[in-house]
């Protein structure tokens, strides 16, 4: 028996061989992947954040009308989007960027990262989101809410708050879990609708009495809302007030294992933020004519209506259905809170700092 | 095949290892290289296998010069001190890898490991664990190893060195009967006299990196070329007298009843008793003596030289190597 | 031919360099320099940032980043240190099978470890900072166990028996012989371990909480969130800096320090008091390891208030949280993995025997990736590969590439010590009869290796499966890994979601032992008797 027949060391030579070709298949890859830089594009990229999902059967109509592939980078949250996009500005990664909402509106429209575009589409829009800057393109809006677990309110027998006042009673004491605002998108909707609400700098009286009142603080919405928040199924956590979204408790329902009557959870309407986000095409974007058709497809009638289902927000068009647990079990804020966009970017840092300081610090 | 060192400097880091040694090992011949340790007898070794590139000189094989030649090019077998055995292979694989990386037939391969192993009276050993064998073993399985290619030059580097008793005089008999079977062209390196002159055809003796002395054992014991050279060699009758020295070999030194001088140490070394003694003057004179009848510590007896084994020589005034550093077991 | 060859083995010599070089040259150099150009070049003058390097809050983030890294290495020796004596010094029943269970914990990934840790621990420490030092203990003691536990079991037993001869109590023995023998590894480990705390993120951010921030988490934030590239620069030099100077030590360390002649594996069954001690620390580690893993497992056969394996069933359904099904995930990460473990073993092999055989620098250069922000090297990367040949930002291609610049490291540090060891007498010895330069190192360092490779490639394996930070940077949607998934589900409320993240969990650490002890199973057969 010769060495070379030792698993050990067929294995470790067959690995460097596989390395090798892993690397020549890689710039392969890669060299094909642009070499023809002249013809037409077969492919169009979508930049966006972590939560963005569509269903598999509406991404195959897209690629299929269109004659496009559909690409899409996702990471991070709608900032960090945005922030990338910035980055890379005039050179993108792609061609469509979504998921950029008001908090980061006025900033992509400053950093000259999109070429204007108005959809045909948009005359189909509900009349709040019809009338969008040049560069943007509204696709959804997600309200952020108070949620509470209807469970442990019935058995400890008090009233579920119903307002960002009651928030700061004492029945209320160590029962509230929000998100950092530093650090998270729901967390930071949470501020600006205090803002929105008490006023600048009012907000920092309300946050003073939170943080008196024992609120905890964690730093996404993952850990707030599967692992602090009682009411969401299987979560371990104690605490039955959560800042999440209207739509979660629809959700609740959706993926329970045998879907019950009523959601465990409830939206609260009181102190509901409203983000709206925004498609736009990336200026410089190696196929622009695909960039238009995927933000027209997105506010088409097969998209909208997929929407819900797939990102737990709410449809822009006008006359798009909801799913059934979403009429039942969740809510559309009549009176939603809302800051204009240019106010949002021009305070939002002071006001993440000061609130770091009056909270966490 | 012949072997020349010609004119070998080595400097490692600064320091002066080889200076200008130059040796020839004909055909067939075996060379004994001598020294005490740090004397540079390993480097040479080294600098003929390839293992290490001389700073200046040339390694002629055959008339050929190799100097730039590879060691896994130089057709040259050398064995180490402690042997140096592949622990991830049994007896036979480290035999066999010398063949194997020369990509011989398998049935060559085998036959020669059979072979190799015969030769060193370890047939059948082939499948034990390089792990378990005793010093004795481990050094000819690093013989077989080296032989099996039959090389032009054998080098060995100690081989003995971590032998003891009975063991090291079979192996270093059964290593004399081998060479001289096969006609190998030897270069073995030690520092032990007894080995030098058992295995060596002639006797090289390197000193602080230079070669003080080549001939057979039997004209470097009649006639060292200095007095460190005969300290070396184990002679303690040694006089300086200005340039030159008085050396009187201990076999030339009679022991007879009389006076004039007391014993004052007798150590047995089996069937030798090295004597020393104190003359009336102040003298002291080693002497050897065979058999069992022995003057004691403390006798008084004569003493007598015989003239034949009285040698002038030169006192070498090179500093800093002591003869006695490394003196033969 | 002869010269034909010669030029070979100078080819391979040079290959040695060139290729870890180039790799890193190209994918972590580069993009670098170029999120480092666009950061501190303002009108091509160099902007240099000493005022964030002297700002208070800056002194206090590296206060604390070095404090918790340095207390976290100590604890984590400490932990790693019996296991690997027993794993290393003993053979019984079930000991691949122990070390293969001990690598799980390291390619979870950080949100399923912290989830796994904030669930497990009582209210009050679980965002403190002992449930940070805790995670790190839990997450890096496979490093310790691994890489001192391989050189352990090289050691020549008869330097113990020889010391106890010599008088030494078993205490002695440890602080005089063992300590210092093991010395060398225990550096590399330690080295390992430090940067891994040193650039801890979402352990960080996680079981921290708001309240505490490394320079990894505050470059993130800068970078990513804040879009200030001039500070979140200035704060990602600092960070490289600090991991350089680690390394330099350490692997001062290590060479002052030598390496003990090896003499295979000297593993033996333990004998009386030893059985009561190896056993004690086996089964109390793996109780400590498993409660993790376990509180995941039941976590993933949760349904409504009973238990079942629907969460499983729906690996193989669609779902609207990822493009493909989600045992899709399993596949592409099975692949990226391989093709990582590949590309690291590839150049971390050269890498390492260029290193050994003294190119310290070069040893610096390769764990520079493990102390360069995630968040800095991904901005890197959108700027520098956008231009044909090198055009991957939207290629799958990266994420191995990726994953590979993350595991070169332990790849070359599991080698290194081992390589140092190596008895150079025997590649002389080949040498002489007649191997190549090539020949020796496939004959005899290779073989040799066996069991530091297998480690090395098990290592690079798991930190590949279990990497998410630059993963989830690069990767495209319909190419989801199993963390990246993981992510996704975790991302999405309801039960189904957070039940087939668990499931995915389950069956990432299920992977790792699967993979760790088949490695562990070749070798075995692979040795002659």
């Amino acid at each position: 028996m010769t060495l070379r027949n030792f698993p050990v060391v067929r294995l470790a030579v067959r690995i460097g061989r596989v390395g090798i070709a892993v690397y020549v298949a890689a710039v392969a890859v890669a060299a094909a992947g642009c070499g023809g830089g002249g013809s037409e594009p077969k492919d169009v990229v979508l930049v966006t954040h972590d939560s963005f999902a569509v269903s598999k059967p509406v991404k195959q109509a897209f690629e299929r009308e269109s004659g496009l592939e559909l690409k899409i980078l996702q990471g991070g949250d709608a900032n960090e989007v945005l922030n990338r996009a910035l980055l890379t500005a005039g050179d993108p990664q792609g061609d469509v960027v979504f998921g950029i909402d008001d908090s980061v509106l006025s900033r992509a429209i400053d950093g000259d990262l999109l070429d204007e575009y108005r959809s045909p589409e948009l005359s189909a829009l509900q009349p709040d989101f019809a009338n969008p800057d040049a560069h943007v393109t509204p696709v959804d809006h997600g309200e952020v809410c108070l949620n509470v677990d209807r469970g442990w309110f019935a058995s400890h027998d008090v009233p579920r708050p119903t307002t960002l006042d009651d928030l700061i009673l004492d029945r209320y004491r160590n029962l509230l879990v929000v998100e950092n605002p530093a650090t998270s998108s729901p967390g930071l909707a949470f501020l600006l609708a205090t803002v929105a609400r008490y006023g600048d700098p009012g907000w920092e009286t309300y946050w003073r009495a939170l943080r008196a009142n024992g609120v905890r603080v964690v730093d996404g919405w993952e850990e707030a809302y599967t692992q602090q928040f009682s009411g969401a199924s299987g979560s371990p956590g104690k605490r039955p007030i959560v800042v999440s979204y209207a739509s979660s408790p629809a959700a609740e329902v959706i993926f329970a294992a045998t879907p019950p009557a009523t959601a465990p959870t409830a939206a609260v309407e009181d102190g509901c933020y409203r983000q709206v986000e925004y498609a736009g095409v990336l200026r410089g974007a190696h196929n622009e004519d695909g960039a238009r058709k995927l933000i027209d497809f997105m506010l088409s009638k097969r998209f909208q209506a997929d929407v819900p289902g797939s990102m737990f927000v709410y449809p822009v068009r006008a006359g798009v259905p909801l799913p059934e647990p979403f009429v039942k079990h969740a809510i559309v804020p009549r009176d939603p809170l809302q800051l204009p966009a240019a106010a949002v970017d021009a305070n939002r840092d002071r006001w993440v700092a000061r609130w770091t300081d009056i909270v966490v610090r | 095949m012949s072997l020349a060192l010609e004119g070998i400097d080595v400097v490692i880091d600064g320091r002066p290892i080889l200076d200008d040694v130059s040796l020839e090992v004909g055909t067939g011949e075996r060379l004994a290289l001598l020294g005490p340790s740090g004397s540079g007898k390993s480097t040479a070794l080294r600098v003929t296998a390839g293992l290490q590139r001389p700073t200046a000189g040339r390694v002629v094989l055959d008339g050929a010069d190799v100097t730039a030649i590879p060691p896994h090019r130089r057709g040259i077998g050398l064995v180490f001190q402690d042997a140096a055995l592949f622990p991830h292979r049994d007896v036979a694989g480290n035999v066999g890898f010398g063949p194997r990386v020369a990509h011989l037939p398998h049935a060559q391969r085998d036959a020669r490991v059979t072979q190799a192993l015969e030769l060193v009276g370890l047939a059948g050993m082939e499948r034990r664990d390089v792990t378990t064998l005793s010093g004795g073993e481990a050094q000819r399985v690093a013989l077989a190893r080296a032989l099996v290619l039959e090389p032009g030059v054998l080098l060995l580097d100690e081989p003995l060195g971590a032998l003891d008793g009975p063991l090291r005089q079979r192996l270093q008999d059964d290593l004399r009967e081998l060479f001289e079977r096969l006609s190998l062209t030897v270069v073995h390196v030690t520092h032990d006299v007894g080995e030098a002159f058992a295995l060596g055809d002639r006797v090289a003796v390197l000193r602080a990196g230079r070669v003080a002395q080549v001939a057979t054992p039997e004209e470097l014991w009649a006639r060292p070329v200095d007095d460190w050279v005969a300290r070396f060699l184990g002679m303690r009758n040694v006089v300086p007298d200005g340039d030159r020295a008085n050396v009187i070999r201990p076999e030339a030194v009679r022991i007879v009843p009389g006076a004039g001088a007391v014993v004052v140490a007798a150590d047995r070394d089996g069937p030798v008793v090295r004597l020393r003694v104190r003359r009336d003057d102040g003298r002291e004179l080693e002497a050897v003596l065979v058999g069992g009848a022995v003057p004691r510590v403390g006798d008084r007896t004569a003493v007598e030289v015989d003239p034949a084994g009285l040698v002038e020589v030169e006192v070498w005034r090179g500093g800093a190597q002591e003869a006695s550093d490394a003196t033969s077991h | 031919m002869d010269r034909h060859r010669r030029a070979l083995s100078a080819a391979g010599r040079a290959a040695a360099v060139v290729l870890p070089v180039a790799f890193l040259a190209v994918f972590f150099a580069w993009p670098l320099g170029a999120i480092l150009e666009r950061s501190l070049l303002v009108d091509g003058r160099l902007d240099v940032p000493f005022d964030v390097l002297t700002d208070p809050t800056t002194r206090d983030v590296v206060w604390f980043t070095l404090w918790q890294a340095t207390v976290s290495t100590t604890l984590t020796l400490a932990a790693g240190l019996p296991l690997a004596w027993a794993l290393s010094r003993f053979r019984f029943p079930g000991r691949s099978v122990v070390e293969a269970l001990v690598l799980v914990p390291f390619v979870l990934p950080t949100v399923v470890v912290a989830t796994a840790f904030a669930a497990l621990l009582p209210d009050g420490v679980e965002r403190s900072v002992w449930a940070i030092l805790l995670a790190h203990v839990f997450f890096n003691v496979a490093v310790v166990v691994r890489v001192v536990g391989a050189f352990w079991a090289g050691l020549d037993q008869r330097l113990w028996e020889a010391a106890a001869t010599l008088g030494a109590s078993p205490g002695d023995r440890r602080l005089r012989l063992t300590v210092p023998l093991l010395a060398p590894a225990l550096a590399s480990a330690a080295s390992i371990v430090f940067l891994f705390c040193f650039t801890s993120f979402g352990v960080i951010l996680i079981l921290g909480g708001p309240r505490y921030a490394t320079l990894e988490t505050e470059i993130y934030n800068e970078a990513a969130r804040l879009f200030d590239l001039r500070t979140a620069a200035a704060l990602g030099l600092l960070q490289l800096a600090a991991v350089a100077a680690a390394v330099l030590v350490a692997g001062r360390l290590e060479r002052r320090l030598g390496g003990a002649r090896r003499r295979g594996d000297a593993a033996r069954r333990p004998v009386g008091g030893e059985r009561v001690a190896v056993g004690v620390v086996v089964l109390g580690s793996l109780a400590l390891l498993a409660l993790p893993p376990v509180a995941l497992v039941l976590r993933s056969l949760q349904v409504g208030t009973g238990y079942g394996v629907d969460h499983f069933t729906s690996l193989v359904q669609e779902t609207p949280a990822l493009l493909v099904a989600p045992w899709h995930a399993v596949l592409n990460s099975l692949l990226f993995s391989a093709a990582a473990t590949a590309i690291a073993l590839a150049v971390g092999i050269p890498a390492a025997v260029a290193v050994a055989s003294g190119r310290r620098g070069l040893d610096v250069a390769l764990m520079l990736p493990l102390g360069a922000s995630a968040a800095l090297l991904g901005f890197g990367f959108l700027l520098a590969f956008d231009d044909p040949p090198l055009d991957l930002r939207s290629s799958p291609a990266i994420v191995p590439l990726a994953q590979a610049l993350v595991a070169l490291p332990f790849v070359v540090r599991s080698l290194v010590p081992a390589l140092r060891a190596v008895d150079a007498r025997l590649r002389e010895a080949a040498a002489v009869l007649g191997a190549t330069p090539a020949q020796v190192r496939r004959e005899i360092e290779l073989p040799l290796l066996a069991r530091p490779l297998a480690v090395a490639a098990g290592l690079a394996f798991a930190v590949s499966l279990g990497e998410f930070g630059a993963t989830v940077f690069v990767v495209r949607a319909d190419w989801p890994t199993v963390p990246v998934a993981i992510f996704r589900f975790l991302g999405r409320p309801g039960e189904d979601n957070v039940g087939t993240a668990m499931a995915l969990c389950v069956v990432l650490m299920a992977l790792v032992a699967a993979v760790a002890l088949a490695s562990e199973r070749a070798l075995v057969r692979g040795r002659p008797r």
